[in-house]
């Protein structure tokens, strides 16, 4: 594959205030790359810089080996698609999607029929002289895409576009923009705080933290073996405790000496390991590797989330077996079960489920999205 | 009890109604009554055709007023849109220093563009100084034209500045992402989108100036008369009321015409946000 | 091009300024000359003080300011408030519409559509006066009008009707859950009705010139009656004193509104548009 765009020890601050710092990424050609990460880790920032709309404090950015750092975002092959669309309010679907085509001045039965294959890429055939201020969310999101697509650009971003939506039509969207992706080739630029939808969608995905880009890897790769604390913690569900490399396949946490699938730290190395809910298996107390009190038990549907209290450490974890509040259970990790990571500045910051509740968590979600 | 607090909501309102159908619909049918009706109260288009004598007036209070908000218009887009693009910080800056001269009653500011322009005034006294030599500025048209220039400038820049500001920033940025140049950019979407602030300004500038007549009294020296002026004078003496009333008649028409023609004009580009 | 731009706004500016400043500074000139500064003195403003006419006129346009200010705004939220509760859209949309004439019509019209009126009823009444306090009060009180339910209104579409529900359901009556929840929360729009009909009312001249008698004459038809005669420099007097009075109310409503609300709640768009100039 192609590498088409570059940033090389990018840097950004903002009123003194660093957003970026010495960033380096690699964009391949027909990727669908998605950057990840809560608000204020830089993932915006990041895609206004590659849109043209900002410029970087150092650093270079490239595009297939050019520099483009002071190119105009009307001069870059590049079209975004924006958080809350950014439609053109005084012009009609049509004239919006067209909007490229007319100033570059194609006659117009061209741009008729490209404009009428857009529509009928995004699925809103007949929809040309609708207003675009009287289209639900979902349409003017299509839409959107549409004006972006139609001048054929090399690389299409995409700021939270699905933000705005409600749950079920964002799942719907999801899949519709993997399929337009996969259709036309073109390489997408995807920014998200949703870790579910960077799982599902993307071919590559970038996790952001703190202005820094904390791992890239594919979807399964970021999920199997986070590089450290706040990656585990961001994707998914971890307990992520204290360890000690005893040796190459052996660690002890928890009172306990595990053997599991890591090896090449030093030995007696403090480490931290994730384990997934997901992975441990819940068994009397007497086969158990470690016992635990559950404090909480919540039905979800597809399993009981249940909290276990292990020597003063809360895990969660997630069985389809039904336990009773205060009961003492024991629990069974199977070696790749067990994920070590290096230690690192986010280490004993995320993991711990002693504090934890759903309601909290949708809080932070919230704010997220009005972030 | 739902329909008796309906019932006690609406009596709030009847004073304000009764009001306005007393002293606004009232007075107007008033001027009506009279642009159709002679001293002694009978009918007659008399006023009416009597305009025909003050066509001069009308063509030249409508072509100067024209020239006036076209000066504005010129002057003042370019001056909103610096101005809403100014760092915020700035913006209010800017903003009460606008204001500050619509918040000065208008004949104190066009008394002092009277005793610059004045033949004895300071302008004229520069040029004394120097030794060009006096101009004569009072009592000619361009005069007129630029106190009515002067006098509503503010309220062409302030409703276009609005209506910029109101453009959210992502579609400027959608409009250049999809290739358009500064300068398309300013034509296909910040002109299109605060054309209901243009709208408003023209109207806010070209009605006063079509109806001042202390401007044309104070600049224009009284050499010559423009619609307000007419209209003013008819009203000096009981016995020219009725042609002052048609006179009146005409120009509400002729401005209530030209609103509601501006506001169709600006129908469905209202505001610069989608939703 | 920042360079430009910051010559452009600057000559502007200045142009728009330099009138008033001017008129300021001759207004201290020592002389009665009009074409060149002479000498700093205090000599106009002395004379304009010892004319009766200047207090007279600043007290007669107080005096009209408030009271025509004052029963517009209370007329106007009584309206802003009934006329919602009319079911009909036509109702609503054609008084609406009818009390923004005087907004949209040329100043000259309303007021010569007033003295029309005034003097015709004078005439039935056959009084002497016909026109005076009363006639100019009453048309000062309708060009407010719509400024007051222009503000006022929207404050009263964006009143949370379960506010006045919830009230009622802890035991108010209607009229006193009006007075007691929603007349709170649409206040704000009421004072700043009532600032704007209170300066607009200190400021007009078109209407008073054609609907006030005599003996009532408030501080711009005494700027105008002076201008008819020779241009003299207690004129600029009088127009710096009213300039430095806009000056210092500006200021203190400043200062009031950065005490009163939080600093960044409003952009400098929005204050254009609540000051009302759109």
């Amino acid at each position: 594959m192609k590498k088409l765009i570059e940033l090389k020890n990018v840097s950004k601050a903002f009123e003194g205030e660093t957003v970026l710092e010495k960033m380096n990424l690699d964009i391949y050609d027909q990727q669908f790359i998605t950057l990840l990460g809560p608000s204020g880790c830089g993932k915006t920032t990041t895609l206004r810089l590659i849109g043209g709309f900002e410029s970087p404090d150092e650093g270079g950015i490239f595009f297939d080996g050019q520099k483009i750092n002071d190119v105009p975002s009307y001069k870059r092959h590049i079209n975004t698609v924006f958080q809350k669309y950014a439609l053109f309010p005084h012009l009609n679907v049509f004239e919006n999607i067209a909007f490229s085509l007319r100033l570059q001045k194609l006659p117009n039965p061209e741009i008729a029929a490209r404009v009428k294959e857009m529509l009928a890429l995004v699925a809103l055939n007949g929809f040309e002289r609708k207003d675009v201020n009287h289209l639900s969310g979902g349409q003017q999101q299509r839409v959107a895409i549409a004006r972006a697509l139609i001048s054929h650009p090399k690389v299409l971003l995409l700021d939270e576009p699905l933000g705005a939506l409600d749950l079920k039509l964002r799942k719907d969207m999801q899949n519709e923009l993997k399929k337009i992706q996969k259709q036309t080739g073109i390489t997408f630029i995807y920014v998200t705080h949703d870790q579910e939808e960077a799982l599902s969608m993307s071919d590559t995905v970038v996790v952001m933290a703190d202005g820094k880009i904390q791992q890239i890897g594919t979807p399964i790769d970021i999920y199997n073996e986070p590089k450290n604390a706040f990656v585990a913690d961001f994707i998914g569900e971890s307990n992520i405790v204290d360890g000690i490399m005893e040796e190459d396949r052996k660690v002890t946490f928890s009172g306990h000496t595990f053997t599991c699938v890591d090896a090449g730290f030093a030995e007696k190395e403090a480490v931290d390991v994730v384990v997934r809910p997901e992975d441990v298996d819940v068994v009397s107390v007497e086969k158990g590797m470690l016992t635990g009190v559950v404090t909480s038990v919540t039905f979800k549907g597809v399993h009981y989330e249940i909290i276990v209290d292990i020597g003063g450490f809360k895990w969660m974890i997630q069985s389809t077996d039904f336990v009773g509040v205060d009961e003492k259970i024991g629990l069974y990790i199977e070696p790749d079960a067990i994920h070590i990571m290096k230690k690192s500045e986010y280490s004993g910051k995320f993991g711990d489920y002693s504090s934890f509740s759903d309601e909290l968590d949708e809080l932070s979600d919230a704010e997220a999205v009005e972030a | 009890m739902k329909q008796k607090n309906m019932i006690s909501g609406k009596i709030a309102a009847y004073p304000h109604i009764v009001w306005t159908v007393l002293f606004i619909v009232l007075p107007l049918l008033f001027v009506a009554y009279f642009a159709f009706t002679t001293p002694d109260g009978a009918f007659t288009f008399e006023n009416i055709f009597a305009l025909g004598d003050h066509k001069v007036t009308f063509i030249l209070s409508v072509s100067l007023s024209l020239i006036a908000t076209l000066c504005c218009f010129i002057v003042g887009y370019p001056l909103a849109f610096l101005m809403a693009r100014a760092r915020p910080k700035n913006q209010k800056m800017l903003i009460t220093l606008l204001m500050l001269p619509m918040w000065t009653n208008l004949l104190i500011r066009t008394y002092s563009m009277m005793a610059l322009m004045d033949d004895a005034g300071i302008i004229n006294g520069i040029l004394t100084a120097l030794d060009v030599g006096a101009v004569r500025m009072i009592g000619t048209k361009t005069a007129v034209v630029f106190g009515m220039a002067y006098d509503f400038f503010p309220y062409m820049v302030l409703p276009i500045y609005t209506a910029i500001c109101k453009i959210d920033n992502s579609v400027l940025e959608a409009a250049s992402d999809l290739g358009g140049n500064p300068i398309q950019v300013m034509t296909k979407v910040i002109f299109p989108l605060s054309s209901s602030g243009i709208v408003s300004g023209i109207t806010m500038v070209f009605v006063p100036s079509i109806s001042t007549f202390y401007i044309s009294q104070k600049l224009g020296g009284g050499t010559f008369d423009l619609l307000g002026d007419a209209i003013e004078r008819q009203f000096q003496n009981v016995s020219t009321y009725n042609v002052g009333a048609a006179m009146s008649l005409v120009m509400m028409v002729l401005v209530l015409l030209s609103l509601w023609f501006m506001n169709r004009f600006t129908d469905g580009t209202e505001g610069g946000t989608a939703g | 091009m920042k360079t430009i731009s910051k010559v452009y706004m600057t000559l502007i500016f200045l142009i728009l300024y330099i009138p008033i400043i001017v008129l300021i500074l001759f207004s201290f000139n020592n002389t009665g000359n009009t074409g060149s500064f002479t000498g700093f003195s205090l000599y106009w403003y002395k004379e304009l003080f010892a004319s009766p006419d200047t207090f007279n006129a600043l007290k007669n346009t107080l005096i009209l300011a408030l009271s025509a200010s004052v029963i517009a705004t209370i007329l106007g939220t009584a309206a802003s408030v009934g006329i919602g509760k009319f079911k009909s859209k036509a109702i609503r949309n054609g008084v609406l519409s009818v009390t923004n004439v005087p907004m949209m019509n040329p100043d000259i019209v309303t007021g010569i559509s007033m003295m029309l009126l005034f003097v015709l009823v004078g005439g039935l009444l056959q009084a002497d006066e016909k026109l005076g306090f009363w006639t100019i009060l009453i048309a000062h009180i309708t060009f407010c009008l719509p400024y007051v339910i222009l503000s006022v209104r929207p404050r009263v579409l964006g009143l949370n009707r379960s506010l006045s529900e919830a009230a009622m359901d802890l035991g108010c009556t209607p009229v006193s859950a009006f007075f007691k929840v929603e007349l709170p929360a649409i206040m704000p729009g009421i004072i700043s009705g009532f600032i704007m009909a209170f300066t607009l009312s200190l400021d007009d001249f078109v209407i008073s010139y054609f609907t006030t008698g005599n003996d009532f004459q408030t501080l711009p038809l005494l700027i105008y009656s002076m201008t008819k005669k020779e241009v003299t420099p207690d004129i600029y007097a009088l127009s710096s004193l009213m300039i430095g009075a806009v000056l210092i109310l500006l200021i203190l409503s400043n200062i009031a509104e950065a005490k009163g609300r939080g600093k960044a709640a409003e952009t400098p768009a929005e204050m254009a548009e609540r000051k009302g100039f759109i």
